[in-house]
């Protein structure tokens, strides 16, 4: 299973440990096995992405890490504790904005910098407009919410959810809704705050191109139940560039055993 | 803007120059149509012995203490039935169903109970107040997109902060076109509460319109609903008007 063969030389103490997940949804019809003996280690600053068809579980799965959802059954341990509710350390960004229309850009980032004690206000603000000058949008800091593109939303986003120095950072399709040149520039973008700011990143999405475009290792996914299927150690040089050749090359190999499983699905 | 208030202008001063024909062409019986000329001596004279501000002055004074009771009540219990399936089940569907009686039903209740006092009238007026405003706090808190609270949740808001920075900030729109609509009833509920208790503690405007009607006052009857329609409008425009300017350029166009 585990075919890593990490191209940088890093530390491989496990960032986040998961063992034998397993999640069950109840709906008023239907009972749904979400995720089936799921078991996963991520080390310290490593960036993984998980790919699979909508239903596999993935966002479940992130959840979990998160502390938002609780598994049914297995464990999830975040630096050999054990996570049981969302946790200073491990920050979400969401697929849709989830920046609030009631505050301004600075107001945004500001809001989980004054849920961190010992800092003052001076400090605080400091933080919050390096990070904005980081995604590019300090001169937008006293704009409201929805006079930005829904790129530059994304920015401040992943700005609100860098600046408390959180270890993890989690994302759930972050760029799913945006076009396609605006997604290029934040993969861009991120890998250049990813190498400036070690963080451990758990990147969901079904975007495959995506996910070679950005992990160490894409995990692939597969539905009904939500199980980890294959594993890619992705050994490209950064930063990568998401035409590029190369990177094609695994998308498509990656992309046939997923068009693989999910067929055999439909023909069972 | 200034072809804006032209244009209001030009349209209310034509509603009076109609007004003034229709009496002019001496349809209708002077009792029971005056002339604005008339109305407005009404209203001069009023002013000039100063009923007109007594009565505004006793009636303003009822509302603010009724909307402000209702609001104190009604939000923590929109609040409390948003939070809670257990009060939703219970204070939420009282709330539903007493929200749709006319506030002019309250009013037997409180006679018989208060008697003809400033209670019964502030009684009327909270009912009449209260229960949309529980519904409307309900629904804003209801609507909030769950991925606020989430995000909320994920960088290490809990509990009361998370009520106090996240879920009431989010149901601000709501709560606002609740308390607007709240002030409406407020305002209906208590013109019915004083034309119908005739109290000595205090002289509003309902009642001025109650006495205009027992004498035949056709100039007070209009006059006095002119004022109301004033006071109204001036509140909106003084208090509703820049929240709402204010969420709509904070929120965009998509909320407000």
């Amino acid at each position: 299973m585990f075919t890593t063969e990490h191209s940088q030389a890093r530390p491989q103490a496990s960032k986040l440990v998961l063992e034998h997940v397993s999640k069950w949804f109840q709906t008023s019809s239907l009972h749904v096995h979400a995720l089936d003996d799921v078991s996963l280690r991520i080390a310290e600053g490593e960036f993984v992405c998980l790919v699979g068809p909508s239903g596999c579980g993935k966002s479940t799965l992130l959840n979990i890490i998160a502390g938002l959802e609780h598994p049914d059954r297995g464990t999830v341990r975040a630096d050999g504790q054990a996570v049981d509710e969302p946790g200073p350390h491990r920050l979400m960004m969401f697929q849709e904005s989830a920046l609030f229309p009631w505050l301004t850009v600075l107001g945004n980032v500001l809001f989980g910098l004054k849920l961190r004690n010992g800092m003052s206000a001076a400090e605080r603000r400091e933080k919050a407009e390096y990070f904005l000058e980081l995604v590019g949008l300090k001169r937008f800091m006293h704009s409201n919410v929805h006079e930005l593109s829904g790129g530059m939303k994304q920015r401040v986003a992943l700005a609100r959810a860098l600046a408390p120095n959180p270890s993890v950072l989690l994302m759930d399709e972050p760029f799913g809704a945006l076009d396609a040149l605006t997604r290029e520039q934040l993969y861009g973008d991120i890998q250049r705050i990813w190498s400036q700011h070690r963080k451990t990143i758990v990147f969901v999405t079904h975007n495959v191109r995506e996910a070679v475009c950005l992990g160490d290792r894409v995990i692939l996914f597969s539905p009904h139940p939500g199980r980890i299927r294959e594993e890619f150690a992705i050994p490209l040089p950064r930063p990568r560039d998401i035409n590029s050749v190369d990177l094609a090359r695994f998308a498509t190999e990656i992309m046939g055993v997923l068009k693989g499983y999910v067929q055999s699905e439909v023909a069972g | 803007m200034i072809t804006r208030w032209l244009a209001a202008s030009l349209f209310f001063v034509g509603l009076v120059v109609v007004w003034h024909l229709v009496v002019k062409a001496q349809i209708w019986s002077p009792l029971l149509l005056p002339s604005p000329l008339s109305v407005l001596d009404y209203l001069r004279s009023a002013a000039e012995d100063g009923t007109l501000w007594e009565a505004t002055l006793v009636t303003v004074r009822r509302l603010l203490m009724g909307y402000g009771l209702g609001i104190l009540i009604g939000l923590p219990l929109g609040l409390l039935t948003a939070s809670s399936r257990w009060c939703h089940d219970t204070i939420g569907i009282l709330a539903l169903g007493l929200q749709t009686l006319p506030s002019v039903c309250w009013v037997p209740l409180a006679l018989l109970w208060f008697g003809q006092s400033e209670a019964a009238m502030l009684f009327v007026v909270v009912m009449g107040t209260l229960w949309s405003l529980i519904i409307a706090t309900d629904n804003g808190v209801r609507t909030i997109p769950p991925i606020y609270r989430r995000a909320a949740r994920t960088m290490g808001s809990t509990g009361l902060h998370t009520w106090t920075h996240v879920i009431l900030p989010a149901a601000l729109p709501f709560l606002i076109s609740g308390m607007k609509q709240g002030w409406a009833f407020a305002w209906r509920s208590l013109m019915a509460a004083e034309i119908y208790v005739t109290i000595l503690s205090g002289f509003g405007l309902g009642q001025l319109l109650h006495y205009g009607r027992e004498l035949h006052a056709m100039d007070q009857v209009i006059g006095v609903i002119i004022v109301i329609v004033l006071i109204g409008l001036a509140v909106d425009k003084s208090l509703f008007a820049p929240t709402e300017r204010f969420m709509y350029r904070r929120w965009g166009t998509e909320r407000a």
